[in-house]
């Protein structure tokens, strides 16, 4: 067990993929010498070489698609896409391409490649760095994804995500890249993909959060806790397919359901877990769900606490609900 | 660049020396691509299939590529290629099912007509979006340098592909990491309806490569044996470690974009005319007549096969009953999660639309 942060995990989760299977291969822009913006990919051009730590040029659609080929012929691709707010230009080749060649193919194709990137807010960076798209992407038939809050969580899943057969997008929460330490092993383990985290046990209101989210989330449920509100808060792990049996059962005992997330409220995430449980458990609801969320604009700098959905609106939401 | 002259001889510089089996196993293809490509067209015409595109006046540019090709290569097509893939011995009756998106059609009755692939063939699977297979061509490449295995991948795409903006990533990543591909550009004069002059300032798309430093050459897309000499020299260029090439092939589309397009709209008669005189097939049949290899009888002999294989494929594909609807919920991931399932449930459990009125 070695001390880690989020980004010595996930650089740890790489080391140990390279070195265990010779088709696994990480590209993007920057990863290289400079070991990526955030340095998570910091000393591994150095120790595999750069046939399997590539520095590519400036475009996401040539990182993807190429992605895209390498895993249809035997490779692992690991590619980095350096800041979320920068996936679009290569949308297409995960929407149309990479989520649908299996299907497309029956089967006979597949392309297995992760697709690692930095996400969210409270880094101070505006609109174009502080994006949260993991609706876009879990809105389309074939892709997973994937958004570790720690860093033992970070290393397990990201093995567990390389080794998967179909393509994965691994969202990081960039705002804890640093700020989160725990013991993580130095050999290799796997977190499976679809399984959900009880973090907090609670019995009064049910908390979902997921990155670096479910920080604000647990602050929030201690911070009710001495009013007396019991919350039980459940860090998702993997969005999706989501672990809806640990949420279900979660709300069943509950009864009330609080939903954080970054992005944008409308079309967000929250809004298909409240369906889902609305769905699921709508005669053990005791009160309405209440999402907690981004507002509907583009991510502001100057006020971007306010935008973020941290404990301060947490808290109230919690024993709103528990209060209802 | 040509290498059949108008005589039907070869330019002796040129002639890339096909044995007799060789150049007529060539031009037997191109015939059975076109006859393929006339029957189906005739039977969406009839209402019967949903779609065609069809390669009509390119076959020398597809399946010449393809020929220049080593069996280990891979194909990596726009939606015109059929005839490559059927030059690799892909089985007509499989690619008719799939043209009625019956239960033998290899992809269910997932996709649209037209939309094959063949791992056995190293063909992967087209794609309606243009310009998406030019980088994963690249990576696929990439992946094959990297795994030290002598093989080269050649990318179809078309004149209108040279603006999106996957080509220019794929032509950038090419130039910059030297994989084994080549770039084969069907340059048909129309993107749908926009004309090549109207796509680009460009005077070639060859020009294009340039800007990238990967190796170009135009040739004229309707001569076989020229478009199989120039992907042959690309071939050769990566099997020695020399990277990506580039081919523009000059040829002409002298049907419509697909079945649902009207080219009256936008071209004349007679441009499409003067095309149809420097026929693909017409070419390479006169150089294997003046080889005196082929004559009208053998000619005839041959269409009759083709015709006769193909009528008898679409009557047995319309025999064939369609697709489990379970089939829509399977291979979305490599297992079925719970929602799909709970999905499929509904659906297999729940009312039926059953057929379109317009199709009983």
């Amino acid at each position: 067990m070695t001390e880690m942060n989020l980004v010595q995990a996930i650089n740890s989760a790489l080391r140990a993929a390279l070195r265990e299977d010779e088709n696994v291969l990480l590209m993007g822009e920057d990863i290289g010498t400079l070991g990526g913006v955030f340095r998570v990919t910091q000393g591994l051009r150095d120790e595999f070489g750069p046939d399997r730590v590539l520095d590519t040029p400036l475009s996401e659609t040539g990182i993807l698609g190429a992605a895209i080929g390498m895993a249809l012929h035997g490779l692992r691709p690991v590619s980095e896409i350096q800041f979320a707010d920068f996936i679009y230009p290569g949308f297409d080749q995960l929407v149309s391409e990479a989520a649908k060649y299996r299907y497309r193919t029956a089967g006979e194709f597949h392309v297995p490649m992760v697709v690692r990137t930095p996400y969210g807010g409270g880094i101070r960076g505006g609109q174009y760095h502080s994006q949260s798209p993991e609706a876009l992407f879990i809105h389309t038939p074939g892709l997973k994804v994937v958004c570790p809050s720690n860093p033992y969580d970070a290393k397990g899943l990201l093995l567990e995500a390389i080794g998967d057969e179909d393509p994965v997008l691994f969202f990081e929460p960039k705002r804890v890249y640093r700020a989160v330490k725990m013991d993580v092993p130095e050999t290799t383990y796997r977190v499976p993909l679809g399984e959900a985290k009880v973090v907090r046990p609670g019995a009064q209101v049910t908390c979902l959060a997921w990155g670096a989210m479910l920080y604000e989330a647990f602050a929030a449920a201690e911070e009710v806790a001495k009013e007396g509100v019991d919350v039980e808060v459940i860090d998702l792990r993997t969005l999706w397919p989501l672990d809806i049996e640990t949420i279900t059962s979660s709300v069943k005992k509950t009864g009330r359901i609080v939903i954080v997330h970054e992005a944008p409220r409308t079309c967000g995430f929250g809004g298909e877990l409240v369906a889902l449980i609305t769905e699921r458990a709508f005669l053990h609801l005791e009160a309405p769900p209440v999402r907690v969320t981004g507002w509907d604009t583009p991510f502001p700098l100057t006020h971007e606490r306010e935008y973020l959905p941290l404990a301060h609106r947490i808290a109230p939401a919690l024993l709103e609900t528990a209060r209802y | 660049m040509q290498v059949i002259r108008d005589d039907g001889s070869l330019d002796p510089e040129l002639d890339p020396g096909l044995s007799v089996d060789e150049v007529v196993a060539l031009y037997k293809a191109m015939v059975r691509t076109r006859i393929v490509d006339d029957r189906l067209e005739r039977t969406q015409r009839q209402g019967r299939i949903a779609f065609h595109v069809g390669s009509l006046g390119e076959e020398a540019a597809i399946v010449g590529a393809a020929a220049a090709l080593r069996e280990r290569d891979w194909i990596v097509p726009c939606y015109r290629e059929v005839g490559a893939l059927l030059w690799r011995g892909y089985p007509l009756q499989r690619y008719v099912d799939h043209m009625y998106g019956n239960a033998g059609d290899p992809v269910r009755g997932r996709q649209m007509p037209d939309h094959t692939f063949s791992p056995a063939h190293r063909y992967l699977a087209v794609s309606a979006p243009i310009g998406t297979q030019i980088p994963q061509a690249v990576g696929l490449a990439m992946a094959a340098k990297k795994r030290d295995l002598d093989e080269c991948v050649a990318v179809f795409f078309g004149d209108g592909a040279t603006s999106s903006n996957d080509f220019h990533a794929a032509m950038n990543f090419a130039g910059v990491f030297q994989p084994p591909v080549l770039f084969l550009c069907r340059n048909n004069g129309y993107a749908i309806s926009l004309p090549v002059e109207r796509q680009t300032a460009s005077r070639t798309m060859a020009e294009k490569a340039a800007a990238y430093r990967v190796p170009a050459a135009r040739v004229d897309g309707n001569d076989a044996l020229a478009v199989l000499g120039a992907v042959r020299e690309g071939v050769q260029r990566a099997a020695n470690g020399g990277g990506p090439t580039f081919v523009e092939l000059l040829t002409y589309r002298l049907g419509g974009h697909s079945t649902s397009d009207d080219p009256r709209i936008y071209r004349s008669e007679q441009e499409v005319d003067a095309w149809r005189k420097t026929d693909p097939i017409l070419r390479l049949r006169k150089h294997i007549e003046q080889r005196k290899i082929w004559n009208d009888d053998l000619d005839s002999d041959w269409r009759t096969v083709c015709d006769l294989e193909v009528k008898d494929c679409v009557q047995r594909a319309e025999q064939k009953p369609a697709p489990e609807l379970s089939e829509v919920f399977t291979d979305v991931y490599a297992e079925q999660p719970w929602h799909l399932r709970e999905q499929q449930a509904q659906s297999l459990g729940g009312p039926r639309a059953g057929a379109d009125e317009d199709e009983s």
